[in-house]
């Protein structure tokens, strides 16, 4: 589902980074962990088809992103890529609903009221439909994100910092709901996190990690 | 349209702000509408009550005012002439005809204009009710004065009116001299809708000859002594001025200058006139115009810095579009369709607000009356007036919607 050979990126201002090879199959879950400031955010930057390597080679979710167009790497983004970034970005001006139909506008598709009803029952926020987002509590809000994400139902999630300044418990319901949502979708789930909690939440079996280092250079499979 | 539904809501998330905004960009194109209006309405007025009066012959005095009382009667007139005089402009060569008028009298701030059946014609009204006069002591209502007085008084065909003496309402009432309502005209959008006219005889009867109703006609030739009476009568009869029409427009170069210099009169050019007067008022919409392109400046410069804080607001949020397969100019487009929802807005209020603004002008000077300037007019002209809104309104979020456009999604990811 996601692949990567000799991926690196440079920045505008000359700093670069060289990622790991990684091949992740359909369905599982990749763990995404180093300090701040080791290149996580620019490796889902890079997944998401939002910027372009610099050298190597990049396929995701069947796609080679190297010599994919602006254009067609916008309307490839909204039909594989889900995302949940750590600050949830819901819409103060529009409810709940109007968030989700938000979504398929920015996808270029028509509101589908059915598809956004069943995203927000699958995550149990249905009866928060009409509700402003500063009516609702963390965890409500970021179930409504998570149900954001996987409106368009995406062939990979990509998720960063889901746990940050989250106790242990809401931690650990965070990425379960993670996982649940995301095995529940098929979808390929990517976590991008410094939290060594993460790592404890999910068995080693159903994950593969990559740690990246604040070097630039060096990237560690585990 | 989803994308202007969008717009709606974000714009309306500051309502405050947007409220603000509208309502001063509104400020501006009210201005500009006001005096898009007040222009086309005088250019009217002045085309349409001027045609086929060459020129004015009246007392001496301002030529001006002879024009603002006797072809708009907006003004009060600076006097009378003696009617044998008019009556020799009549056989001048170079004069095709003359049309008396005489003022004097008011029905309800409706002035009475005392003059002759041709003063129908210059203007090609029609009858709507009844027929035109044949006799003093009758009118023939305008159509905007047959509704007002129509629907105050309950007069209609047969029905009878008296006159207050002078030109406003307050003067004392001519009790025992009723006019006869015998027919009314049908909307010319001319200066005849506001008037009550009748025969120039009227007007003497009720000054001069109060109280002998067809004196005039009856005893005309009863016997000489009656005839010398009557010629010495005329002589001593005045109507307040003539509206005159050339035989050739090359008389516009001889005819003044003979009134002028050849009578105690004076000729007043309407062209002259009015150019004169739009001079005169240019000056004052200059200054008017100045002030509504500050105005405009000012809401644009309000508007972009509104916009302009709502894309650093909305960075996130924007940049989360993107990442939700939002193409560059489809985050832009969002932010010109708020833009485009002020202008719109704008627009709408800032017509309305000027037609006010122009209404309530009218009714101050008391201009409404006399179909000068009202509100509720709408000129092609007026068009001018969203497209400044549109043009002002997307111009100020241009840079804003680059900044949308240009939204880093990186930055979004790394917490910044």
């Amino acid at each position: 589902m996601i692949q990567t050979s000799n991926l690196s990126y440079t920045y505008p201002g000359g700093a670069s980074l060289a990622f790991p090879d990684v091949n992740v199959v359909q369905g599982t879950v990749l763990l995404l962990s180093g300090p701040s400031g080791c290149g996580k955010s620019t490796w889902l930057a890079l997944v998401a088809s939002l910027v372009a390597p610099t050298s190597g080679s990049l396929t995701v979710a069947g796609q080679k992103l190297n010599a994919l167009k602006s254009v067609a790497a916008d309307a490839w983004r909204a039909r594989a890529i889900g995302f949940l970034p750590q600050r949830l970005h819901l819409s103060a001006a529009l409810s709940v609903y109007q968030n989700l139909a938000l979504t398929q506008w920015a996808a270029g598709q028509p509101e589908d009221a059915p598809r956004i009803h069943a995203a927000l029952q699958a995550l149990g926020v249905q009866a928060l439909a009409q509700r402003r987002p500063g009516q609702l509590s963390g965890g409500q809000a970021q179930r409504v994100a998570l149900a954001r994400a996987v409106l368009l139902q995406p062939q990979v999630m990509l998720a960063d910092e889901p746990t940050a300044s989250l106790d242990d418990a809401a931690a650990a319901d965070a990425v379960g709901l993670l996982l649940t949502t995301a095995q529940a979708q098929s979808a390929t789930l990517v976590i991008a996190t410094h939290d060594a909690r993460v790592a404890q939440l999910i068995a080693p079996g159903a994950r593969s990690q990559i740690v990246l280092q604040p070097a630039y250079s060096l990237c560690e499979p585990l | 349209m989803k994308t202007l539904a969008f717009a709606w809501r974000y714009l309306w998330s500051r309502p405050l702000g947007a409220a603000l905004n509208v309502l001063l960009l509104s400020l501006g194109l009210a201005s500009i509408t006001f005096l898009l209006l007040l222009g086309h309405q005088l250019n009217r007025a002045f085309e349409r009550d001027l045609a086929g009066v060459d020129v004015v012959v009246g007392a001496k005095g301002s030529p001006m005012q002879l024009i603002l009382s006797g072809v708009l009667h907006i003004d009060v007139p600076p006097g009378n002439v003696p009617l044998q005089a008019v009556q020799a402009l009549a056989k001048h060569p170079l004069v095709a005809s003359v049309i008396p008028i005489s003022l004097g009298d008011n029905v309800q701030g409706f002035r009475i204009v005392g003059t002759s059946i041709d003063y129908v014609s210059l203007y090609d009204a029609t009858l709507a009710q009844g027929r035109l006069w044949d006799a003093p002591m009758q009118v023939v209502l305008g159509a905007t004065a047959a509704a007002k007085l129509g629907v105050s008084k309950g007069v209609s065909i047969g029905g009878q009116l008296v006159g207050i003496h002078g030109l406003g309402t307050g003067g004392h009432a001519h009790g025992d001299s009723s006019y006869t309502v015998v027919g009314v005209l049908a909307p010319s959008g001319s200066v005849l809708d506001r008037l009550v006219l009748t025969d120039t005889a009227s007007v003497w009867h009720v000054h001069k000859d109060a109280g002998k109703p067809g004196h005039d006609e009856q005893d005309a030739s009863a016997n000489k002594h009656d005839a010398d009476h009557d010629a010495e009568r005329d002589a001593k009869r005045e109507v307040t001025m003539a509206l005159v029409r050339y035989k050739t427009p090359l008389a516009a170069i001889s005819f003044p200058r003979y009134v002028n210099t050849s009578t105690d009169m004076q000729a007043a050019a309407p062209a002259v006139e009015v150019t004169r007067l739009l001079h005169m008022l240019g000056l004052g919409t200059d200054v008017l115009r100045a002030f509504a392109g500050v105005l405009l400046l000012t809401a644009g410069l309000s508007v972009f810095i509104a916009l302009w804080s709502a894309v650093r607001e909305r960075r996130g949020d924007l940049a989360l579009l993107r990442m939700l397969g939002a193409p560059p100019r489809k985050i832009a487009a969002l932010l010109l369709c708020e833009a485009l929802w002020l202008g719109l807005l704008a627009a709408g209020l800032g017509l309305l607000l000027g037609q006010g603004f122009a209404a309530a002008l009218g009714w101050f000077l008391r201009l409404d009356s006399t179909l000068l300037i009202g509100g509720m007019v709408w000129p092609p002209s007026l068009a001018v007036v969203p497209a400044l809104a549109l043009g002002v309104s997307l111009g100020a979020a241009l840079l804003p919607a680059l900044g949308a456009y240009r939204v880093s999604v990186l930055a979004l990811l790394q917490g910044r």
